[in-house]
């Protein structure tokens, strides 16, 4: 199976006050077509910043200064500025968590779409607004050529972000970069969301980067998950694999704190502490200060262990299965 | 049964717009109306029997967190009563409602909004009993320190500033601030929401323990099923203003009764392997503004018949297992042509 997304090393820091904040260290993964890899972490794990690195869109302070994005072979970062640009909603899309943000409040949705298009594609209007009533339709949206005439305020908050994914799959992009895309929308709207983005993953062959806190979620619509604490990624298997045989203390405590796993009214696991200031960080592995099964050597740089496709970085694994 | 804690009967909320003073002197020449009335409540009656945790749940615009704040004493009911221990609160506008709705207390989802950034969070504790004379301020320093400790915190931290806790940390000041007044009934809306997943264990283990140790009756609103399930004795399923399934957490987690219940259970995704088949509710949540007719889920209800479409269903319990659901399949049926279930 061919990579759609391959991401090598990719390291990006901010400059801060407090000095450099390194909000991305060294993360490696790579997704097939049509596959779905779930980006997992807390506040302030690296998980957006993942995404955003990826397209390239970090702003100053920051930088992206290590490592590779290769999309369908090519390396997003040694491209110029401008060549980069006509990839971004073409091969790489984004669908961002707040579609009321992302949407223009005074186009028409339709119009917005259409100049979508246009800016990767020398097609009519109507040829344009023909494809943006085809990509709305995809996405499951009834009485598609109406909702091409309304304005985004017009749509309930489920519609916007679909209209938001159907525009990411205007141009059939091979990886579609969604940052926490349904968190915003309520419960029954986020099931019909993840209903579509399951089926469209498998009918368009599209790969999806799905950037999300939510381990429930997670587990039912991904094929593969990465755990981030802060900015690394320190557990990476299939879902199944993650969920039900997680090597990591980390991913163990996160998959233990789900209260739907435990008898109701009796104490949850918790992960003692709270999530460390990317400012401040111990040395060695960042979990230590709240993990379990700590000892000295993890004052140390972790190891990177890997057995059938299951990576882990940590001094004391849970065993594998 | 003795006096429940917390009684709301037949409460009912109207938010209403007036049009500006032109458009009224319009509206007046030409006879037409041009403000609105949202509906955010219906006939909204429960009880909360002391020592339990009733769970309010519900998506965005079902009006469960205008009901947190009407028992809270926020909003006054457009129509009905809410009595503390036997006693109205709502309608007495006179001194001691003061005096009732202190024993009401509220813990808000964002506890970077809801704490205030200037003042350490010592004096925050302490100003509610102090402002209502709890609490000398002799008495304050001791007795701030004794809540940070109770609400897992070290006392020293009362002399700092909201912005160098942590979310976690801060939701607990929020509590500490909300048992300062000793109440006897809290109302927390959303508070787990903004926390991360190792910290949401964090605060809703502080939360189960405190109820331990003080007996404490709260209401417990969230659209989370599976911390509502975790920490509630009762469950309050709204949906548009209504409630439409009233239960114990165990009956309507093993068996939920309302065709929306069972849809919410269904669409909800949980921690699992394997890829799930998600049952998504089909449809839109109705606007308030203009809720259909009937039962307000009728048209996004996989069972819905005709007498649906017409006629509200009340509350009523049902005949298993003791919960209350307002839906026609469980009074009489829904005028269906097909129904079975009368063989």
């Amino acid at each position: 199976m061919t990579k759609a997304l391959d991401v090598k090393g990719l390291t990006t820091r901010f400059e801060t006050r407090k000095g450099m904040v390194t909000a991305v260290n060294g993360v490696s993964f790579s997704v097939e077509r049509g596959r779905i890899m779930g980006l997992v972490g807390e506040s302030g794990s690296g998980k957006s910043v993942t995404g955003f690195s990826i397209l390239g869109l970090i702003d100053e302070p920051g930088r992206i200064t290590d490592g590779a994005v290769l999309v369908d072979g090519e390396d997003l970062r040694s491209l110029k500025p401008d060549a980069l640009r006509k990839l971004r909603g073409s091969k790489v899309a984004m669908v961002f968590q707040d579609p009321m943000m992302t949407l223009n409040p005074v186009l028409r949705v339709g119009d917005q779409m259409a100049m979508a298009v246009r800016v990767h594609e020398k097609v009519s209007k109507n040829a344009a607004w023909e494809k943006a009533r085809q990509a709305l339709e995809t996405v499951g949206i009834p009485a598609p050529a109406e909702r091409l005439k309304a304005y985004p305020h017009q749509l309930s908050g489920g519609m916007r972000q679909r209209v938001a994914i159907a525009t990411a799959l205007l141009h059939r992009p091979a990886v579609i970069i969604a940052d926490e895309p349904t968190t915003a929308l309520d419960v029954s709207i986020q099931g019909q969301i993840l209903a579509e983005v399951r089926r469209l993953a498998d009918e368009t062959g599209t790969a999806i980067v799905w950037v999300t806190h939510d381990l429930a979620v997670i587990s039912s619509l991904a094929d593969d998950i990465c755990v981030m604490y802060a900015g690394r990624i320190v557990e990476r298997g299939t879902a199944e694999a993650i969920i039900s045989a997680p090597r990591h203390p980390y991913t163990v405590g996160l998959i233990g704190s789900v209260p739907s796993l435990h008898e109701p009214g009796t104490p949850l696991p918790q992960i003692p502490g709270s999530t460390p200031q990317l400012s401040n960080l111990p040395a060695g592995c960042p979990f230590r200060p709240r993990c379990p099964r700590a000892s000295d050597i993890c004052s140390s740089e972790p190891p990177s262990l890997e057995t059938a496709g299951h990576f882990v970085s940590c001094h004391h694994p849970m065993e594998a299965s | 049964m003795s006096t429940p804690l917390l009684s709301v009967e037949g409460v009912h909320k109207r938010f209403t717009r007036k049009p500006g003073l032109v458009v009224q002197g319009i509206d007046r020449l030409t006879g037409r109306t041009s403000g609105y009335t949202v509906h955010a409540l219906s006939d909204i009656s429960l009880a909360v029997a002391r020592g339990e945790v009733l769970g309010l749940v519900g998506e965005s615009g079902c009006g469960k967190s205008t009901l947190g704040r009407i028992i809270s004493g926020i909003y006054t009911p457009s129509d009905g009563e809410v009595s503390l221990d036997g006693k109205p609160v709502a309608r007495d506008r006179g001194n001691n409602v003061d005096k009732l709705t202190t024993k009401v207390q509220m813990i808000h989802q964002d506890p970077f909004a809801s704490l205030n950034p200037r003042m350490k969070v010592g004096e925050t504790i302490a100003e509610g009993p102090r402002v209502h004379g709890f609490l000398k301020s002799g008495d304050a320093r001791a007795r701030v320190r004794a809540l940070l400790e109770q609400v897992g915190l070290e006392g020293a931290y009362a002399d700092r500033l909201p912005h160098q806790f942590s979310g976690g940390q801060r939701q607990r000041v929020a509590i500490a601030r909300a048992l300062a007044m000793e109440p006897e009934l809290l109302v927390l809306d959303e508070a787990v929401a903004s926390l991360d997943v190792s910290i949401q264990a964090q605060v809703l283990n502080l939360f189960m323990a405190l109820r331990r140790e003080l007996n404490l009756t709260a209401v417990f609103i969230s659209h989370d099923l599976s911390v509502v399930r975790h920490v509630c004795d009762r469950v309050a399923i709204m949906y548009l203003g209504r409630i439409v399934e009233l239960a114990s957490a165990e009956a309507l987690y093993a068996a939920p009764q309302h065709p929306y219940t069972k849809a919410l259970f269904a669409s909800i995704p949980t921690l699992g392997t394997g890829r799930a088949a998600f049952q998504p509710i089909k449809g839109e949540i109705p606007s308030p503004l203009n809720p259909p007719g009937g039962c307000a889920f009728h048209p996004r209800c996989p069972m819905a018949g005709p007498r649906c479409k017409v006629e509200l269903p009340v509350l009523k319990p049902t005949l298993d297992n003791g919960s209350m659901v307002a839906c026609h399949l469980n009074d009489g049926g829904t005028g269906a042509p097909e129904k079975a279930e009368a063989a």
